[in-house]
């Protein structure tokens, strides 16, 4: 009992350390950079940058590959972050920006064919066979991927619906101050 | 000033406007008739909407409960008139945006008839926790316009230990006097109050504080606290904005609270007059928050003063009771300096609505803004001690976090900067536009980072079935090999254990 108590803990112990060498040495490189930039992307994996997700669009623009209006669901808004990281100057007058969107079903012509609800990164569409789907409003990203697949056309994309919690007193009128 | 100069000295910060309270102060309280119609808003507080629990067509009484407290930071609804639920929908909520928010309507049957009340006869008896929590049912938040949970505060101070209960009845907005009334009137109500709430907190002395431009207040104050020797009434200066929960302590007990603290925290807790009032009638009487006193004043009213009128009830009403000398210029929901404008008048009175100005175009007027000559007079004015001016220059550029640099986050919106200021430059708009688009951005890095972790759980939960799936397929071959070997075995040596072969395969 004793022994085999001993030396499970022994072999546990030799192991774990030798994990915890092997973390260090051996680790893949990460770029704080490439980190950095991940964290300013969305996050949906949706992949209409053309890269399989935000991980590797991050990668790409770390190496300067890609450019920093790739990403459709960031909109602008991202585009003129990822700039000012990296220090380019880019003109954004040419990106159409709707502002931020999420999805919405058309109750009456949905089919309940459960193919959006296959296809969102984030989870965000709640239903199932032959019931009326909806989307979740915070979890939407806007990533379009379930309107693209909607054979109805049920799924649109419209802008985030302002309320009371969400609106913002507008900037004066007048620029002097 | 005279002897008070001896306590207080004169302070350095805020303004001195105009306070064009009376005639309206003086003016005896009138009580409005039952409206035909209430619209109860289901958030009227800060914190979570409250959740209906009547349904349309439904009879209820004065009192009764119509929505109940949803989550920690939230508080209930009643029915401010007896009759009928008319229906459940949106009306304008008072506020700048005039967005829409959802409101339980009740139809009057003209009776007011209350609901069984619970009388305490000896609250003082109770232990400190039921004050509270029967101030929790009964819907009180703060009445001074901060709307917060009042029992939520009770807790709060309870756990920190708070020594000293603050009272303010500094009302130091122009134009205001719901709270002078209230302690003209019902002075009585007002100190049982605060020795419930010093009850509820275990605080051991409360100091009222009464801006000296109340006298009429003051004398009425001391003598119901004449018998209370915990309860001290202390004049304090008239300066704006000496109703704010920073300035009244500091003047009331030198300690300064700090940046991003709570007053809690230096152990005092504030709570305002008519908070009080309510406070009384909730533990004493068993009466929920459905009525206040609301001031109607501004240029454009017939007879200004103070009126008690049920929660609930259109501006358009209370107006048509005040009478109107002409169609107003501006409609402001509390006070000049920092009130919320109005779109229209078809906005119900809230809890935390002390009230409705109406103003004639003369007083609605704003003077053109011109460019900054950086004369530093907003900062002479600042009560928070913050440089407005630079603060303006950054978030006109759009610099917000320059802005946060210069401490925006301690910016109280009290409008003194924009007061003083000889440009008129709409300062405080300047201070509210940049703290919305901070938030903005707040509220989308925590979107984001929840949006992330939900695509990080679909993907860890996708290649959990793509691997319970491969598990399941190498199951059912190893299943169907060991079964094929078990045959194969059966068909060597028949009959005798075939039964068996087939019931494991199974
Ligand atoms: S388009 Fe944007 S959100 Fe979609 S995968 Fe690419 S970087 Fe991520
Ligand atoms: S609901 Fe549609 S648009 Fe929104 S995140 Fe899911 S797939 Fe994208
Ligand atoms: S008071 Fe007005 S003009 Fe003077 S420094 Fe401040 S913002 Fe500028
Ligand atoms: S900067 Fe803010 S706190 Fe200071 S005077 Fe202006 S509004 Fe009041």
């Amino acid at each position: 009992m004793l022994v085999s108590v001993g030396s499970l803990s022994l072999m546990g112990l030799a192991l774990g350390s030798m994990l915890g060498a092997a973390s260090r040495y051996l680790a893949v490189e990460e770029n704080p950079l490439e980190a950095e930039i991940q964290a300013m992307l969305p996050g949906s994996q949706c992949g209409q940058c053309g890269y399989v997700g935000c991980a590797q669009a991050a990668a790409a623009l770390a190496k300067g590959e890609a450019q920093v209006t790739l990403c459709p669901p960031g909109g602008k808004a991202t585009a003129e972050a990822l700039a000012a990281k990296l220090g380019i100057k880019v003109d954004l007058s040419g990106v159409v920006d709707s502002g931020p969107q999420i999805a919405d079903v058309t109750e009456e012509i949905c089919i309940g064919c459960s193919r959006c609800l296959k296809v969102c990164p984030t989870d965000a569409i709640i239903g199932a066979a032959k019931q009326v789907h909806n989307v979740i409003r915070e979890a939407c990203t806007g990533c379009s991927s379930c309107v693209n697949v909607c054979p109805t056309e049920a799924l649109s994309l419209m802008p985030i619906p302002v309320t009371l919690q969400h609106w913002v007193w507008p900037q004066p009128a007048s620029s002097a101050a | 000033m005279g002897f008070l100069d001896r306590f207080f000295k004169e302070p350095s910060w805020g303004v001195h406007p105009d306070d064009h309270k009376r005639p309206a102060a003086d003016a005896p309280l009138r009580i409005l008739p039952t409206p035909e119609r209430v619209y109860m808003p289901l958030s009227q507080h800060v914190g979570g909407a409250a959740r209906p629990i009547v349904v349309v067509g439904q009879k209820v009484l004065k009192g009764q409960l119509l929505a109940d407290a949803q989550g920690n930071i939230s508080a209930p609804i009643h029915a401010p008139v007896s009759g009928t639920v008319f229906s459940i929908g949106e009306v304008t909520a008072p506020h700048a945006s005039g967005l829409p928010f959802r409101a339980i309507t009740i139809e009057s049957d003209g009776q007011d008839r209350w609901i069984d009340t619970e009388l305490v006869a000896d609250p003082f008896a109770l232990a400190p926790e039921d004050i509270a929590r029967k101030a929790a049912a009964a819907g009180v938040v703060g009445l001074g316009g901060a709307t917060f949970p009042s029992a939520v505060k009770f807790a709060l101070g309870k756990r920190l230990k708070v020594e000293t209960l603050i009272v303010n009845g500094g009302e130091c907005e122009p134009y205001l006097s719901s709270d002078d009334r209230i302690m003209r009137d019902f002075a009585d109500q007002v100190v049982d109050g605060v020795r419930l709430v010093m009850h509820a907190i275990g605080a051991k002395e409360a100091l009222v504080g009464i801006e000296d431009n109340k006298p009429e207040a003051i004398a009425a104050m001391r003598k119901a606290a004449a018998s209370f020797s915990e309860v001290k009434i202390c004049p304090v200066p008239t300066r704006y904005p000496m109703g704010s929960d920073k300035q009244l302590i500091q003047t009331l007990t030198g300690k300064e609270v700090p940046s991003n603290a709570r007053a809690a925290e230096v152990g005092v807790l504030v709570h305002n007059v008519s908070t009080c009032a309510a406070v009384h009638k909730a533990v004493r009487l068993g009466q929920p928050l459905v009525e206040r006193i609301v001031t109607l004043n501004g240029g454009a009213i017939a007879t200004p003063g103070n009126i008690y009128a049920p929660l609930g009830t259109l501006v358009t009403d209370l107006l048509a009771f005040v009478g109107l000398k002409g169609e107003p210029a501006r409609l402001i929901l509390g006070g000049p300096m920092m009130g919320t404008p109005l779109a229209h008048d078809r906005i119900p009175l809230v809890k935390g609505a002390s009230g409705i100005l109406a103003f004639n175009a003369a007083e609605a007027a704003t003077p053109e803004a011109g460019p900054c000559i950086r004369c530093g007079t907003c900062a002479d004015a600042c009560p928070m001690g913050l440089l407005p001016m630079e603060m303006a220059a950054h978030i006109r550029v759009e610099d917000f976090e320059g802005a946060e640099g210069y401490a925006l986050g301690d910016c109280i919106s009290c409008g003194c900067c924009a007061y003083v200021c000889p440009s008129h430059i709409p300062l405080v708009q300047y201070f509210s536009y940049a703290k919305g688009e901070l938030m903005a951005a707040e509220r989308v890095k925590l979107r984001t980072d929840a949006t992330k972790r939900l695509a990080e759980a679909r993907s860890a939960r996708i290649e959990r079935e793509k691997q319970e799936k491969a598990e399941a397929a190498a199951r059912r071959k190893a299943e169907k090999d060991a079964a094929a070997a078990a045959k194969a075995a059966a068909a060597k040596a028949p009959a005798k254990d075939s039964g068996q072969a087939q019931g494991e395969t199974v």
